[in-house]
């Protein structure tokens, strides 16, 4: 009690509780970043544990609560078809119209309403300007020839006593040039469900059957019959119709139908695209689902476990999702999988009723799923046609149904287009109960196996562990910078503080703003090395690695360029007042921008907001001048300065991006080139994972990089 | 008032002896203004393989100042009470379920334009009161027919959810109003009612058809009920209330799995009977009906497919049963001859014109009851007359915050017969009106309006010779937009689009489901240059039956339009839970500060605390104070504040609370 009043009489001033704790956090602000970080990689590397089972959350859905309805009778009609599509594929004659119009036949017959959807096939052009604007209608259409369009067909059943206010949309993409069986297959699938379709009675919304040309490309066939549904061109509708190269010739009762242009149904409730796979080595069928689209958007999580459950419970289908292959050989995965498991195990010996241990096993399966599902929401490119319809907020799916399956075994035939129409059927079923939209479920999950999910309040602690320490330490920092120096004038003379002294505090106390605009300065360079692959794109015969070269020489020179007109005045201000703590403001103004920059990155791709973390934390708080480590020799310094070259050589992108490739995918055919190619896929996909590289990885890597090498 | 219906009874007994009594005793009837009820039945089989049928039943009442004060023989009463009380000039109800197939089952006769309803339910009337009062009426009367039929007819009183229109839709004085429930569902619930209001209800004659699940079966289901009062003190005819009720429903007959062949040559039309389509026979008719029949009508293109038919096979069995123009047709047999035969008095179509066949069933009974049955022997393709133009309506963009209403036409490539002479002219117009209603919510932006014809984008005035727009009001009114648009007789497509703003609603405006979206009422499109009426030549035009009567008026080709459903955000509606909670807590921590320092008062505290320093007071305060005094010089001074004693007591403290733990596990582990 003396201390404290003796030390400052005047000011007995009782600090709110939440700043004294503020400044607790500060001052501790070393330990705590360090235990924030671990505990953030540690429960990164729990989550598998953490994830619950799904389950259905929408009651309405119901699924597999009536029995399926396809018989044998709708396999053999699908049969036909598969057995009329194949013949014409071996026919030479055949050309790709041939195939759509047997299929239009086929649905007409049915009583569908069939339409022609006509598309060319646009060129990934990169936008710098389009990035996040929604896809746009105003297309220009280059260099249009006859022979160079797709030809989507559509069929469309009404549902009898519906009011047409909402639709389900099976997607079968294939190439109509070259029909393989696998999608022959699929289309039988659609089509055995398609034909009962017509003639159920419970149907409430109407059925969308599109039968995409993937000669282009399968999302581009659906993205392309999207835009004519949501954003169609009323301008240039006559040329189009005037244009019509070779018209499609109908039977006399069909025609009419067909000419009537692009046919709608209502608000679209989900899609389905279902893709089948001859794979041969596998002894039983299973099933894969996709589910990512554009920038880590997931659909709602209940679409997923209707499949998931049909599959599984109904049909005795494998279902599988996406797992990273080379991490189920990782070894210490496999032990850390084991310390888990024997701890869980000690856990339920103390009390059997915590249960949180799971077989090391399943762990190791976890991760890797959880790992694939991670990168491919990070990626924030589509994973497969599905990706389209959730541009347009409809939920969809991918479900690729791999089989052995040869077209002399009939009866394996049959068998597989029976389980396959009846799981479309049932989840067709189960989202025509649906009375509303998909809401009830979660949207933002990760899936650590197909019946078990993370949902976004489990694994935003890991985030949030990772990215708390960052204020905490920029704060201290600045608090350093700020307090030491003037700290001692203070002492020394104590009440007299003349205005020139006060002057030259709060000109030392704004001094931050130098700093401020210097990484204001690299983050705008980092826009600009963004819009130069634009240009270089326009570089004729470029391969991959010349044009990684070319953007890395010319975002070294831009950034020389930057430096020379912007970032001169500094530099003459830190000549004539060398300072001591500059690099230390540096480094807490990098690391709040490096935490504006996360934070808004996982509001847009949380994914990536955390592997970016990942990665950039680390390098962000570690970040310590060299020199000044070199100079007091030390151990403990020495492995500072080893730390710091391991985490920025790491947090480079395209060491990154290569450093990664080479432990999943192993050393052979490695190039610069490679990196260049994924970011040429990132950006033509306009993922803001690109964004993100560009305006927040990379410029805080070379403030970073500023900080080790600061001449203090 | 005893020996009246001993009267009507003798009548009817007349009429199904002698015909050319008849008529005069009908005219002596209407001279006198006698309550009358017909029922009739008209069956036509559609291009589709599916069967129309569509009851139509009309009981007229005389004027109140003719008969017997407020006692009615056959009239409903419910209906005579609400016409005599909210004066409705007159009004139209609908109940539909499913969606008419403009494109396969005819847009461009009698049935589909009066039919033709949008889902769910549609209302309008017509008030003969003083326009301040017509609102209150509108209420009242909706309130009324929600109890009648037993649905939630209640929901268009209010001014959110019907609109006053000019010309729109219906011409009219003013007194007019239009609502429509396109989420309504429509069930026997709804029937029963309706059903309630026919003489013999559904015991006797055409309406003992109605078999629930047969109906309900169908593609399309519509109950009408229209309303037509003259009792007005303006208007000096009077010719009483005219109450119609019509229900349509279109059927799929069972089809003995024809699905299996594919090919269209060998796909023969289903045949059909009464009996395989609604699943009972017609055992008689009412007994107080004037008059009832059931007609079959073949349509124009059909009609001409079998007039090829037969010119194809000359040579045909005598032995079919069809008679009139068809009389040995091949192409179907019927299996109760007809009692008459009409044929459609066709003026402007060259080509060939429907025909009807009439079955009078007086004279079924139970014991020989009427099952009319229709037997395809040749497969048939024909197409149906269809409006000018095929219109359509969607939503363009996503997202919830904007989107566009499109409209757009696609010519349905008339034959030249319907515009006749004027093809040639440059100055043919097509006129088309659009009436829509939208509801607030959906924030209309009408100067958005643009019209593109043939793939061109056109200037407003080129096309829309009148426009009236409301617009919206929040939560008061719903935008009404009418448009009269005149495109060249030569149009193959036309668009029209208008944007939106998705607004916002209030947390109780919510409906339930609310995920599901929000409904856009169906427009309606009128062309008012083409005229459906079917007039049918008949040897005496004088004892002409009401449904054929209301054939012959000339009415505009009107559609609707698909309903749409529009997405708006909604909030998570567990939401409030979790708001309230976090505004409680934060509400109770900005409280708690608030008052602290409220409270606090410095230099008090000050001087207390020198006081209780000289004091020197206890033992237990002092440490007190010493300890929050530790607390606030830690942060102050970081290196030197750890003192040995805060650093013993929590040593001490982590010590313990490790004891205890330690102790825990034990007892747990070995009390297992």
């Amino acid at each position: 009690m003396g201390e404290s009043e003796s030390e400052s009489e005047a000011p007995k001033v009782k600090l709110r509780p939440i700043v004294r704790l503020g400044m607790f956090l500060i001052s501790h602000s070393h330990l705590l970043s360090v235990v924030c970080c671990t505990a953030g990689v540690l429960t990164l590397l729990l989550l598998p544990l953490l994830a619950k089972n799904t389950y259905i959350s929408e009651n309405a859905l119901m699924p597999g609560s009536a029995n399926p309805m396809l018989s044998s009778q709708e396999v053999s009609e699908a049969n036909g078809l598969v057995k009329d599509l194949t013949n014409l594929d071996l026919k030479p004659m055949a050309s790709g119209i041939e195939s759509q119009r047997l299929i239009a036949q086929y649905m007409s017959n049915l009583g569908a309403e069939v339409s022609f959807q006509k598309f060319y096939p646009q060129s990934n052009q990169f936008h710098p300007l389009h990035f996040f604007s929604s896809p746009d209608s105003a297309t220009i259409r280059e260099n249009i020839s006859c022979s160079s369009y797709g030809l989507n067909t559509v069929g469309i059943i009404r549902a009898p006593r519906g009011d047409g206010k909402e639709a389900i949309v099976l997607v079968t993409p294939y190439n109509s040039e070259k029909i393989g069986l696998g999608e022959a297959l699929s289309l039988g699938i659609a089509y055995s469900v398609f034909s009962l379709l017509t003639r159920v009675t419970w149907l409430a919304k109407d059925i969308i059957w599109v039968v995409a040309d993937s000669k282009y490309g399968e999302y581009a066939a659906v993205d392309a019959w999207l835009r004519d549904y949501y954003i169609p061109v009323f301008s240039g509708l006559g040329i189009q119709n005037a244009e019509m190269c070779h018209g499609l010739e109908e039977n006399a009762i069909t025609e009419r139908d067909m000419r009537d242009g692009f046919k709608r149904a209502g608000t679209m409730a989900a899609a389905l695209v279902i893709k089948v796979v001859d794979r041969s080595e596998q002894f039983e069928d299973s099933l894969s689902i996709y589910a990512e689209a554009s920038n880590g958007q997931m659909p709602n999580l209940d679409l997923i476990n209707i499949v998931n459950y049909l599959a599984v419970h109904r049909q005795g289908l494998r279902i599988k999702v996406e797992k990273m292959w080379s991490l189920l050989n990782c070894k210490w995965l496999m032990i850390l999988g084991e310390i888990l498991e024997s701890l869980g195990h000690l856990a339920k010996s103390l009390n059997p009723q915590w249960k949180f241990g799971i077989p090391a096993v399943d762990y190791v399966e976890g991760t890797a799923t959880l790992a694939s599902s991670l990168y491919y929401q990070a990626l924030g490119i589509p994973t497969g046609p599905h990706g389209a319809f959730r541009d347009y907020q409809v939920d969809a799916i991918t479900l690729e149904i791999s089989s052995r399956v040869s077209s002399n075994n009939k009866g394996r035939q049959n068998d597989f287009l029976l389980r396959g129409g009846r799981l479309i059927e049932g989840v067709i079923r189960s989202v025509n109960n649906l009375l509303e939209k998909f809401h009830q479920s979660f949207f933002l999950y990760l899936l650590t196996s197909p019946s078990k999910f993370l949902s976004v309040g489990v694994y935003m602690i890991a985030f949030a562990l990772l990215v708390a320490s960052l204020p905490m330490v920029a704060a201290s920092l600045y608090a350093h910078a700020n307090n030491l120096d003037p700290g001692f004038e203070k002492n020394k003379s104590n009440h007299p503080a003349s205005a020139s002294d006060e002057l030259g505090i709060t000109l030392r106390s704004w001094k931050w703003l130098y700093a401020a605009k210097k990484v204001l300065v690299v983050h705008l360079w980092g826009a600009v090395v963004l819009l130069l692959p634009y240009f270089i794109c326009q570089i004729p015969n470029c391969s991959p690695t010349t044009s990684f070269v070319v953007w890395v020489l010319l975002s070294i020179f831009s950034l020389i360029i930057l430096f020379w007109i912007l970032g001169s005045p500094f530099s003459y201000v830190n000549a004539s007042q060398p300072q001591q703590r500059e690099w230390a403001l540096l480094k807490s103004v990098t690391i709040s921008a490096a935490f504006i920059g996360l934070c808004l990155m996982s509001v847009i791709n949380f994914a990536t907001a955390e592997i970016g973390a990942l990665l950039m934390v680390p390098m962000c708080l570690m970040a310590h001048p060299l020199k000044l480590d070199v100079k007091s020799r030390k151990l403990r310094n020495f492995s500072r300065v080893a730390c710091n070259l391991a985490l920025a050589f790491i947090g480079f992108p395209p060491t990154a991006f290569l450093v990664f490739k080479c432990v999943f995918e192993g050393f052979d055919g490695i190039s610069v080139g490679d990196f260049w190619n994924w970011l040429e896929s990132i950006w033509a996909w306009s993922s803001a994972t690109y964004l993100y590289i560009g305006m927040i990885h990379l410029p805080c890597w070379i403030l970073c990089i500023h900080v080790i090498l600061h001449p203090c | 008032m005893a020996h009246l219906p001993r009267r009507t009874h003798s009548i009817l007994l007349i009429l199904s002896f002698q015909i050319c009594f008849s008529t005069i005793f009908a005219v002596f009837g209407s001279v006198f203004f006698q309550e009358e009820f017909s029922e009739e039945l008209l069956l036509k089989p559609l291009p589709d393989r599916k069967v129309l049928a569509h009851f139509h039943f009309e009981t007229t009442a005389p004027p109140l100042s003719t008969s017997h004060g407020r006692h009615h023989h056959l009239f409903p009463k419910a209906i005579a009470q609400l016409v005599q009380k909210f004066h409705v000039k007159e009004m139209e109800l609908s109940f539909t379920q499913g969606r008419w197939n403009y494109d396969r089952w005819g847009g461009f006769d009698p049935i589909s334009s009066s039919n033709a309803k949008p889902p769910g339910v549609e209302l309008w009337a017509v008030f003969d009161v003083p326009k301040d009062q017509v609102d209150a009426s509108w209420k009242n009367l909706t309130h009324t027919l929600s109890g009648l039929f037993c649905a939630s007819i209640n929901f268009l009183e209010s001014s959110t959810t019907y609109s006053a229109h000019e010309w729109g839709f219906h011409p009219s004085s003013g007194g007019l109003r239009y609502g429509t429930l396109p989420r309504e569902a429509v069930c026997t619930e709804n029937l029963t009612p309706w059903l309630k209001l026919l003489p013999c209800r559904d015991k006797a004659g055409l309406s003992a058809l109605l078999d629930r699940p047969s109906i309900y079966r169908g593609f399309y289901h519509s109950q009408r009920l229209h309303l037509t009062s003259s009792e007005s003190h303006s208007s000096g005819v009077e010719s009483g209330i005219v109450l119609e009720q019509a229900l349509t429903v279109v059927l799929q007959p069972n089809s003995h799995k024809t699905s299996k062949t594919f090919l269209s040559e060998t796909k023969l039309q289903p045949s059909w009977s009464l009996s395989s389509i609604f699943g009972r026979k017609v055992t008689g008719r009412c007994v107080l009906a004037k008059s009832s029949n059931v007609y079959l009508q073949l349509e124009r293109g059909l009609v001409t497919e079998l007039e090829n038919l037969q010119k194809d096979n000359a040579i045909t069995g005598p032995d079919h049963i069809g008679s009139g123009g068809l009389k040995d047709n091949p192409g179907f047999e019927l299996s109760v001859r007809p009692d008459k035969e009409f044929k459609e008095a066709n003026i402007l179509h060259r080509k060939s014109s429907s025909v009807l066949y009439e079955y009078s069933i007086e004279r079924y009974s139970a014991f020989e009851p009427f099952d009319l049955g229709l037997t395809w022997k040749f497969p048939v393709v024909w197409l149906c007359p269809r409006a000018p133009l095929h219109s359509s309506r969607f939503l363009m963009g996503s997202g919830n915050q904007r989107g566009t209403i499109a409209i757009s036409f696609i010519s349905t490539d008339l034959e030249e017969g319907f515009l006749g002479a004027n093809i040639g002219e440059d100055s043919c117009k097509l006129q088309a009106n659009i009436f829509q209603v939208v509801p607030w919510y959906i924030k209309v932006y009408y100067h958005t309006l643009r019209v593109f014809v043939d793939g061109k984008p056109q200037a407003i005035a080129n096309v829309v010779e009148k426009m009236h727009v409301s617009p919206s009001e929040d939560k008061v009114s719903p935008g009404v937009m009418e448009l009269v648009l005149k495109f060249p007789c030569a149009v193959k497509s036309a668009a029209l689009t208008l944007e939106f703003d998705k607004g916002f609603l209030h947390i109780d405006e919510y409906p339930p489901d609310a995920n599901q979206g929000f409904d856009i009422p169906s427009a309606v499109i009128i062309f008012p240059n083409f005229q459906t009426s079917m007039q049918y030549l008949e040897d005496n035009s004088s004892n002409k039956s009401p449904m054929l009567l209301k054939f012959q008026e000339k009415s505009p080709v009107l559609s609707y339009t698909e309903i749409l459903l529009v997405p708006l955000t909604t909030p998570d509606f567990s939401m409030p839970y979790n708001v309230i909670t976090i505004t409680c807590t934060v509400f109770a921590l900005y409280f708690g500060s608030l008052l602290n320092v409220l409270r606090r008062r410095v230099g008090e505290e000050e001087r207390i605390l020198k006081n209780r320093a000289s004091k020197k007071a206890g033992r237990l305060p002092q440490l007190l104070s010493r300890l929050s005094a530790k607390l606030k010089g830690k942060e102050w001074e970081p290196p030197k504040s750890p003192s040995t004693s805060s650093s013993f007591i929590s040593s001490k403290l982590i010590l313990k609370v490790l004891i205890v733990a330690g102790v825990a596990v034990f007892w747990q582990y070995y009390s297992e």
